[in-house]
């Protein structure tokens, strides 16, 4: 790990981060993809653009979001102090918000009415029919049939904001069948419509623009740890699925030797058992959905089907930064199984009265171990992506209670 | 010269059109695909496309999405596909075949074992859909060396600039896509795809084979107009569905279809 790269440095011009990313979709949506760089290029460093997005983000969004010191489960675990990213604070109750705003605003800039979104538990949908009605956009998100059984509450809110749900009834019917059906709906309206990827995945320039977006978590992070804590955190800990909390928060640090970077994946029932989604931790590398990354995929390519009790997370690839990291070592990838998300989100809401998503319940219950085999002189971040009012009839359906 | 090459130089002399059907591998059953590769050549088919199916087909349409689905049911496997070649060439070595699919399942058995083993059980070419020629930097020579064509999609949307870089990439043949959309969309736009292929001519050397949307007769008339080639896909697929558990009611009807086409280029 001595030959570091700066990490702010990439992914290259054509969005590779060292042998992951790139942009492999058909040869339709190259055109859209080039234009789409072309505009970010434009655009990111534009004066007018980042105030836009700036003022977004403090009078519609809330930020900054607050750095909460959980003391009395810090206290509990009787080690390091947890420090919690309060992204469930944030319209809409998470953190992905933070990145439609942006791609909305590109959206706005490129002239496109329409916007298209993929969503697994909800929330990236919900933040995009959200960002959609205020702008006055046409919206419709694909959501796999299952994710549509299974987060009724957040189908309901995007229904009432405007937006139409299509559920996908293909291959698995969750997040990645979703994401599918969002392509092919693209490469037929391409020329009307604007695609809000949710994660730090897909072609490029998606994974990068939307990292730049997120980064204002990591960003907010590192200035009130300095101030409220008086030094950088020893260590980070994020949830992945597609890895756009954990990049937002993590980017702003990678260049910061000390701090320790911890990216909690979903072990659902065991890794052991096969059923999870894990591919940092037991898949291998690939290509899907226009970037080369870690998948899971059986021995013929194909694509396996995850299992996380939590929508968010039950996706069978990662963005490719997080690949690339992976390989480099700068950050740890570890996984959290169902039972202990669980038993984190019921810990939270209990000692903290904080109810997180079960999505963040895995960074929580990674975190918890992790303070235990720490000193109470130190300090850990954790990303609370989003808050748990979506999971409610989840947990719920678990606890033998119907509604 | 490659079979596809002289496949095409032969109907160049003849004054005919390529006819180039597209079925997936293993669908409806493993059984099902090499004596439709037979019925297919023998009903006017110059070059065969043969899909590799592939769990998560993002640039087609629900057609040959089912249809990977009930390949992948029984386990077709890439190397499954290119034992169907091999056994296909037993008896025809002149018909060029190309594999269609997309990247993962090629590249999770390595460039080098993928390229060797096709070149071996008799395949011609390579069409990965999600492998623009910005991405095929590493396996074009692999390829190249097994002797394999890489052929690479030309879409409506594709600047000028970019035909010249695909022109210059691949080999083979250009797969002009003829709609903005997935496999099995609307039907295409005839006028607009002769003024597309017109500019492509102008911009590239290799033949042009046009796909998506042509469902009939009338059409593959139409587009042997204008093109090198007519590659249909959906409208054969919909019949390995309709007859599932028939192989020679498959047979028969994909036949009807392709003979009817034939007629109407050749006329």
């Amino acid at each position: 790990m001595s030959e570091r790269p700066d990490f702010s440095a990439f992914p290259d011009a054509r969005g590779h981060f060292g042998p992951y990313g790139g942009c492999f979709v058909s040869e339709t949506l190259m055109g859209a993809l080039d234009d789409l760089k072309a505009m970010y290029e434009r655009l990111k460093d534009d004066p007018q653009f980042r105030a836009d997005f700036d003022y977004d983000l403090a009078h519609y969004v809330g930020r900054p979001s607050p750095l909460y010191l959980a003391e009395r489960w810090s206290k509990q675990l009787g080690g390091a102090k947890i420090w919690l990213k309060r992204e469930d604070l944030n319209h809409t109750g998470a953190h992905k918000v933070n990145n439609t705003i942006g791609q909305a605003l590109l959206a706005k800039h490129m002239g496109k009415p329409r916007v298209i979104a993929e969503t697994g538990a909800g929330q990236h949908g919900v933040a995009t029919a959200t960002v959609a009605a205020r702008l006055g956009l046409k919206c419709q998100v694909y959501m796999g049939a299952e994710d549509v059984e299974r987060q009724k509450l957040n189908v309901y809110r995007m229904k009432l904001l405007g937006a139409e749900v299509i559920p996908v009834t293909s291959g698995s019917k969750t997040l990645k069948d979703a994401m599918n059906e969002a392509m092919r709906d693209w490469v037929t309206n391409v020329d009307d419509t604007f695609y809000i990827i949710g994660t730090v995945a897909g072609p490029h320039p998606y994974p990068q623009l939307v990292r730049d977006f997120q980064c204002i978590i990591g960003r907010e992070a590192r200035e009130q740890s300095l101030k409220q804590a008086g030094q950088l955190p020893d260590a980070l800990v994020a949830c992945v699925g597609g890895g756009s909390n954990a990049i937002g928060l993590f980017h702003p640090f990678l260049n910061d030797e000390s701090v320790a970077m911890y990216g909690v994946e979903a072990a659902g029932d065991g890794i052991e058992t096969g059923r999870h989604a894990a591919p940092l931790s037991a898949g291998r590398p690939g290509v899907l959905h226009g970037n080369r990354t870690y998948l899971m995929e059986d021995d013929n390519g194909q694509i396996i089907e995850t299992h996380s009790v939590s929508a968010g997370l039950d996706y069978p690839g990662v963005g490719p930064e997080h690949a690339w990291l992976k390989d480099l070592g700068r950050v740890q990838y570890v996984a959290a199984d169902d039972t202990e998300a669980l038993a984190a989100f019921r810990e939270l809401t209990q000692v903290e009265g904080i109810m997180p998503a079960l999505e963040s319940s895995h960074a929580l219950a990674y975190a918890s171990k992790l303070a235990q085999t720490m000193s109470p002189e130190q300090n850990i971040v954790v990303n609370l992506s989003g808050r748990g009012d979506k999971d409610i009839l989840t947990v719920a359906a678990i606890d033998g209670i119907e509604f | 010269m490659s079979r596809i090459e002289s496949c095409f130089a032969r109907l160049s002399e003849n004054n005919r059109k390529a006819l180039i059907p597209y079925v997936t591998a293993g669908d409806s059953s493993k059984d099902v695909t090499v004596p439709l590769m037979h019925a297919m050549v023998e009903a006017g088919a110059d070059i065969i496309e043969l899909g590799v199916p592939f769990s998560d087909p993002m640039a087609d349409g629900p057609v040959i999405q089912l249809a990977c689905e009930r390949a992948l049911a029984h386990g077709t496997s890439t190397r499954d596909v290119l034992a169907m070649v091999k056994q296909f060439r037993e008896t025809n070595n002149d018909t060029p075949v190309v594999l269609m699919g997309y990247l993962n399942p090629v590249e999770v058995m390595g460039y080098e074992t993928f390229a060797k083993a096709a070149a071996e059980a008799g395949v011609d070419g390579v069409l990965l859909v999600d492998l623009p020629p910005e991405e095929a930097l590493e396996v074009k020579p692999v390829m190249a060396a097994a002797g394999l064509d890489l052929i690479f999609l030309v879409a409506p949307t594709t600047s000028d600039e970019r035909i010249k870089l695909i022109g210059e990439a691949g080999s083979g043949y250009l797969y002009y896509v003829s709609l903005k959309g997935v496999t099995g969309s609307a039907t295409l736009n005839v006028e607009e795809v002769a003024g597309r292929v017109e500019t492509i001519r102008n911009l590239a050397k290799l033949p042009i084979g046009v796909g998506f949307g042509i469902k009939d007769a009338e059409s593959a008339q139409a587009v042997s107009r204008v093109a090198d080639g007519v590659v249909v896909g959906s409208a054969l697929v919909n019949q390995v569905k309709e007859h599932q558990n028939d192989p020679a009611a498959i047979n028969q009807a994909i036949s009807d279809i392709l003979s009817a086409m034939r007629t109407a280029m050749d006329t």
